[in-house]
């Protein structure tokens, strides 16, 4: 399948909604010579506000890659990102971290919380690094572990949760700082069916919104119905996309 | 920024047993540190205890002197030319030689014998016990309590004692600000009867005490000293200048920074070796708050931070241990000659902050390399 076919059903629904990320021709190879390997092979994509994209395909086929380019982590070797009218990889080292902190919530797969501190000091986290005090970033950050339900685990360190809890908390943490865009990295890939399915529900359900963008790397088929769209990588390619399980 | 520091405090902290090891490795180094440098100052300082004690703003001597126990004897035209010389107020003679006295129970013990100027008594010590005046009687000596006081025998006014066949007997009990380095008693008694108890060469003033005018006519004094060959030495130049020969030409020096180095590398090697496992172990989450949106400035701040609140902290316990064991080491041994001096601390604080330098420098370096993209990759 083309890039042109993949774009096409995006460009049906750009008459109703914004553009978030707009990728074009993004290649990235590691390595030199005979060790060289082309992880992405000139993708081109576009994703909107208001939907919540699943990047899928089978492990090595550059999902994570792909992601990590969109979301200004690793800088592709050739192509544009952009980002609300931002072409984010011709900004400086500090204006990137800048749009990374202001634009982009991310939830790890391993989650990545702090063992040391607690799951409000985690949440915290990015609003400090917006200059927030402690004390407000600590009262802001606990609203939003009410918002993913663990208010009565604030005082708690992730190493008390359950990984659903830690998952939640990472995703609280993620959407501290309002971002535009949320990036997931298999976020069910540690968790039981019904809990993956559970929380991918709640993000869909109290965190998407029309002024959001939810970019899901993930190759769990569980939880497919619960995209608005699916693309679908192999070999460092799009090969093809379908509707999720909302269209 | 305040909130970033917070949580850079919070990550050394809430680790509880990386932060245990790195106090300890740094409290400890400090503690050697400190305990090395002080026992020298110690020594030092008892070293110069009489120029202490007699507290003379300039002291003319021969040029040869090296400490104040190492006295060459002047002629008595030194002292006259001392009194005629421009800006100074006055000058007195002072005798200060070892001798051997006999006690009451027959045993021998060496003394050092202050002779002060008959007229001035110009650099006696406060008495705890007896009257100044009657250090005219006769036979009359001061002794000093001292550390060395019990070796006279803890003697008490009226205590008789000999000294070369001639009879001493105890007039007045002193303090003083310092005492000596020899472990030997010291007797005060006028210059006069120190001459006249103790066998003498033909030259027989040990130093000239002189009050100067003014402070600026220290350099006069200084130049008049010296066109008449002698030397004039305000009371810290001769404190340096014993200092130096204690410092460079007894080895003293030489196997106290040899010490001192010693217990820098422990304590580097400790806290670097600590402080780098600390990073490595948080290096991940390093990267994740670099994707989070973390800038290296704000890294390489938290790092900072962290090594610098360590080091002190550390540096804090260091110096307070080291003087909680002097204490109790004065309390039991009354010899022992450690002082915490400032420049002790400077040197422990430069080491501290030399070794917060090379651990945040190795822990910054692995921080600013690592990827975020690692981060996601897992």
């Amino acid at each position: 399948m083309t890039a042109e076919a993949i774009d096409a059903p995006v460009t049906e629904a750009s008459a109703t909604k914004v553009c978030a990320i707009k990728a074009t021709g993004l290649t990235k190879w590691f390595g030199e010579g005979e060790a060289k390997t082309t992880a992405v092979k000139d993708v081109n994509l576009e994703t909107w506000f208001g939907e919540m994209v699943y990047i899928v395909g089978p492990s090595g086929s550059g999902k994570t890659t792909l992601l990590s380019i969109l979301s200004g982590i690793l800088k592709p070797n050739a192509g544009t990102v952009t980002v609300e009218g931002t072409d984010i990889w011709h900004l400086s080292g500090d204006k990137l971290a800048d749009f990374r902190l202001n634009k982009i919530g991310f939830v790890f797969q391993d989650y990545h919380l702090f063992p040391r501190l607690t799951t409000a000091e985690n949440v915290a986290i990015p609003l400090i690094l917006r200059r927030k005090s402690w004390h407000d970033a600590l009262i802001e950050a606990k609203k939003y572990l009410e918002i993913v339900g663990l208010a009565s685990r604030a005082d708690l360190p992730p190493v008390k949760l359950s990984g659903g809890e830690q998952q939640r908390v990472a995703i609280a943490r993620a959407i501290a700082g309002q971002p535009d865009i949320l990036v997931l990295d298999e976020p069910t890939a540690s968790l039981d069916g019904d809990t993956g399915h559970a929380i991918v529900s709640f993000v869909k359900k109290n965190i998407l919104n029309d002024k959001r963008c939810i970019l899901i790397v993930t190759h769990d088929s569980r939880i497919t119905e619960l995209a608005t769209r699916i693309l679908k990588m192999e070999d460092g390619r799009l090969t093809g996309w379908e509707k999720g399980g909302d269209q | 920024m305040r909130g970033i520091l917070s949580l850079a405090y919070k990550l050394l902290v809430n680790d509880k047993a990386k932060f245990t090891a790195l106090l300890v490795g740094i409290t400890f180094a400090v503690f050697l540190m400190v305990a090395m440098t002080s026992l020298f100052a110690g020594v030092l300082n008892r070293a110069s205890a009489t120029v202490i004690n007699l507290g003379a703003n300039v002291w003319i001597m021969d040029p040869s002197v090296q400490t104040v126990a190492n006295t060459i004897g002047m002629p008595d035209y030194v002292l006259d030319a001392a009194r005629s010389m421009d800006g100074v107020d006055y000058a007195v003679p002072v005798y200060s030689g070892g001798a051997l006295v006999k006690l009451a129970d027959g045993t021998w013990q060496s003394v050092n014998v202050v002779g002060l100027d008959d007229t001035s008594l110009f650099g006696r010590p406060p008495l705890i016990q007896g009257k100044i005046e009657d250090i005219y009687g006769e036979n009359a000596f001061i002794v000093v309590k001292d550390t060395e006081f019990p070796k006279m025998g803890n003697p008490r006014i009226g205590t008789e004692f000999e000294l070369n066949d001639h009879r001493g007997v105890i007039v007045g009990i002193a303090t003083v600000a310092s005492s000596g380095l020899f472990g030997v008693p010291t007797l005060y008694t006028t210059y006069e009867r120190a001459l006249q108890y103790i066998p003498n060469p033909r030259f027989t003033i040990s130093y000239v005490l002189v009050k100067r005018r003014t402070p600026g006519d220290i350099t006069r004094i200084k130049q008049q000293a010296r066109a008449l060959g002698y030397l004039a030495l305000t009371k810290d130049e001769f404190m340096d200048k014993i200092s130096a020969f204690y410092m460079f030409q007894t080895g003293l020096g030489m196997n106290l920074l040899i010490m001192t180095v010693m217990s820098f590398i422990v304590g580097l090697s400790i806290s670097g070796q600590t402080f780098y496992t600390f990073i490595l172990e948080n290096l991940e989450k390093f990267g994740a708050l670099k994707a989070i949106g973390a800038k290296s400035r704000e890294l390489i701040l938290m790092i900072l931070f962290q090594a610098s609140f360590t080091a002190l902290t550390g540096f804090g316990l260091g110096v307070g241990l080291c003087a909680l064991v002097i204490y109790i080491a004065k309390l039991r041994l009354p010899d022992y000659a450690a002082v915490i001096a400032w420049w002790n601390l400077y040197l422990a604080l430069v080491m501290v902050v030399i070794i917060a330098a090379v651990s945040s420098y190795v822990g910054v370096r692995k921080v600013l390399r690592v990827e975020p993209f690692d981060i996601f990759r897992g």
